[in-house]
């Protein structure tokens, strides 16, 4: 049985900070780190792993440092990895990102369980992991919150949606993006640390995954970006002074009068 | 490639002439850029700094404008809750026929299967000139495999110039498969829409890395136009109860039905009577607060306030709350019109979440926590003190 876990490696947000004159983050010069929910979708395949002894691949799209995410990946216990890097990937969207993946996915071979994180910080579009699943024609279930039962050929899932959860049944095989329910991301073992510094990753460029060059990069992507600005957020904080009961009446009176409460 | 200038955004500053690293730009004489298309290596640096957005990448040859005259109309595909068509959805209905009437189109709501006359009536009242249910019990079903293939052969016959649903659980990836299928453009999130004419173009915009950025985007090429939409933003238009709408059924064929995902069940949580994501009024409770039986007073305050309850993620991590509330960068973000934070010191993480708040009141007792950053009020103090009263007060305002 295989299981394929995508990656992706974004800025670290924790480094940066608010920057007090445009109240806009700082992310220059942050170290990148592995995408939050990607660690929970290699905690949900490594729980597959560990009920069907599965073999885990992780693949990546991006830079060539984009490497030390998957090495890290490694490191929790997932058993090889794969990077797409070339410029002819580079500017994605959704769609040509879902393409590129897909036809890495199929080169790994027919997977039987792909497991992505609910969605990236930095894009946070969430559409990753449901255009893989039309790629490939495969069956999606998306935000899944915890596993009900792990069988040999199929999953029973808990996903989490407005009102509450859904509860889902599939046989393989199955695309599924993980949230932050499935349980906290394992540490890794010193075995796997050691193993993940001499793992050899390879990189492979379009030719190897058979992609068609005008489906990758920004000439795949029919959204394109034409403005980026800073919203206007933020601005002074107003202190309200005085004893509880003053700063409780005052506030109160200002929400009331803004017709908030 | 190529790059395009729009040149009705273009306000001649001649920046781009400045800042290309190939000396690719010179201006005209009209005060537009020309760009040189033997010297241009599509950099992009024009169009980040370009302050109009008046420069855009044109991919390959656009496809011949035939093609994209087929293209009519603005589709809103509704969704249900709790068996009643969506709030987001009547929000949407109602920016769709903003949109409609600039393009001189009608709006067409979709339903699947299960949707109430009553409901149906809704969709008309708020601005859909016509409702259209895609028939097929299982369709009532949150199945994104089967909803996905019927809403892509509708798509196909109807053939919208410009798509939208909510940005939620059920229509972030029915749209994500759908625009796949489709081989066309996709935008999540959005919180702004706009027609750019003579070309009707549907200028989306959302933001990026928690908000602190906003991106407008643009899907130049390929029809239709799609977007998700963030819940809460747009607001309904007054409704016109004198509206009525033709209501037609749509048959798909039976075989693109039958999905390998079994539906076994949904679990509605008691413990948020309102939910996070709906809100508009948010309470939200942080390491502060000490304890888990500390927490009851901000389920107090946020009853009184007709609000939900939130999070950051230390009372989450501690088992002191569901997940389900957190708020921020791996919990929901939400852009409330009122957000209270007590208790809560203002990690990136958490500031992510919920930045875009209209009204931010903090209440903590370290005057320089990061919160103060995004907050509008602060009230500095014992949180076991001022909570209280503040509740006392409420209480009496409610009894009047």
């Amino acid at each position: 049985m295989k299981i394929v876990v995508c990656v992706k490696q974004v800025p670290d947000i924790s480094q940066s900070k608010v920057d007090p004159e445009t109240y806009t983050i700082v992310r220059t010069g942050v170290d990148a780190v592995v995408n939050p929910f990607d660690l929970y979708a290699v905690e949900a395949a490594l729980q597959i792993k560990d009920k069907t002894g599965a073999i885990v691949t992780a693949i990546s799209m991006g830079p060539p440092q984009a490497e030390d995410a998957l090495r890290e990946v490694i490191s929790m216990g997932v058993d090889n990895a794969v990077l797409l890097s070339s410029k002819d990937f580079a500017g994605s969207d959704t769609l040509a990102t879902s393409y590129s993946l897909a036809k890495g996915i199929k080169q790994i071979g027919e997977a039987d369980v792909i497991v992505t994180g609910r969605q990236a910080i930095d894009g946070d579009t969430a559409q990753v992991g449901p255009g893989i699943a039309e790629h490939l024609n495969y069956p999606v279930i998306t935000d899944v919150n915890g596993f009900l039962e792990i069988g040999d050929s199929f999953l029973k899932t808990r996903a989490m949606t407005e009102e509450g959860y859904v509860d889902l049944s599939v046989g393989f095989p199955v695309v599924i993006s993980v949230g932050k329910g499935i349980g906290e991301p394992r540490m890794p073992s010193l075995r796997n640390k050691t193993r993940s510094r001499k793992e050899i990753i390879p990189v492979w460029s379009p030719e190897d995954i058979d992609a068609d060059k005008s489906l990758l990069g920004l000439k795949g992507s029919p959204t394109q970006v034409v403005k980026i600005f800073t919203p206007e957020i933020g601005g002074q904080v107003l202190f309200l002074n005085g004893e509880p009961l003053a700063q409780a009446e005052r506030i109160v009176g200002i929400l009331s009068e803004r017709h908030l409460i | 490639m190529s790059l395009k200038i729009i040149q009705k955004r273009c306000v001649s500053c001649s920046l781009c002439e400045q800042v290309c690293p190939v000396k690719a730009v010179s201006m005209t004489e009209d005060g537009l850029p020309l760009i040189d298309s033997a010297l241009c290596n599509l950099c992009g640096i024009c169009i980040e700094k370009c302050p109009t957005g008046a420069i855009v990448r044109v991919h390959g040859t656009l496809s011949s404008q035939e093609d994209f005259d087929e293209y009519k109309g603005v589709m809103v595909i509704a969704e249900e809750e709790e068996g009643k068509i969506a709030q987001v959805s009547y929000e949407l209905v109602s920016k769709g026929s903003e949109l409609a009437s600039v393009l001189k189109v009608p709006v067409t709501a979709v339903v699947f299967d299960s949707a109430q006359e009553e409901d149906l009536k809704n969709l008309s009242v708020y601005g859909a000139d016509r409702v259209i249910v895609i028939k097929g019990e299982i369709l009532g079903k949150p199945l994104i495999g089967p909803r996905s293939r019927a809403l892509y052969e509708l798509i196909r016959k109807e053939k919208p110039e410009i798509v939208l649903t909510g940005s939620t659980s059920q229509g972030r990836p029915l749209l994500s498969r759908v625009a796949v299928r489709l081989k066309t453009g996709l935008t999540a999130d959005c919180t702004h829409l706009e027609i750019e004419m003579p070309d009707r173009h549907l200028l989306q915009t959302r933001p990026a890395w928690g908000g602190s950025i906003m991106a407008t985007i643009m899907t130049p090429n390929t029809r239709p136009q799609m977007a998700t939409v963030r819940p809460r933003v747009m607001r309904k238009k007054t409704p016109d109860y004198t509206k009525r709408s033709e209501i037609s059924s749509f048959i798909t064929s039976p075989e693109i039905l039958t999905d390998p995902v079994q539906f076994l069940g949904v679990i509605r949580e008691e413990t948020s009577r309102v939910r996070l994501d709906n809100a508009d009024i948010i309470v939200s409770g942080g390491r502060g607060i000490k304890s888990p039986e500390n927490f009851s007073m901000i389920e107090k305050l946020a009853l009184l306030l007709n609000g939900a309850v939130g999070s950051s993620r230390p009372p989450v991590d501690d088992g002191w709350i569901s997940h389900s509330h957190q708020v921020g960068q791996t919990g929901r973000t939400v852009a409330p019109k009122l957000y209270v934070a007590i208790g809560i010191s203002g990690a990136i993480q958490h500031l992510v979440g919920m930045q875009s708040s209209d009204c931010i009141v903090a209440i903590n007792k370290d005057k320089d926590a990061p919160i103060m950053n995004v907050a509008d009020y602060a009230i500095i103090g014992d949180l076991f003190e001022i909570v209280p009263e503040l509740i006392k007060t409420l209480e009496k305002k409610k009894t009047g």
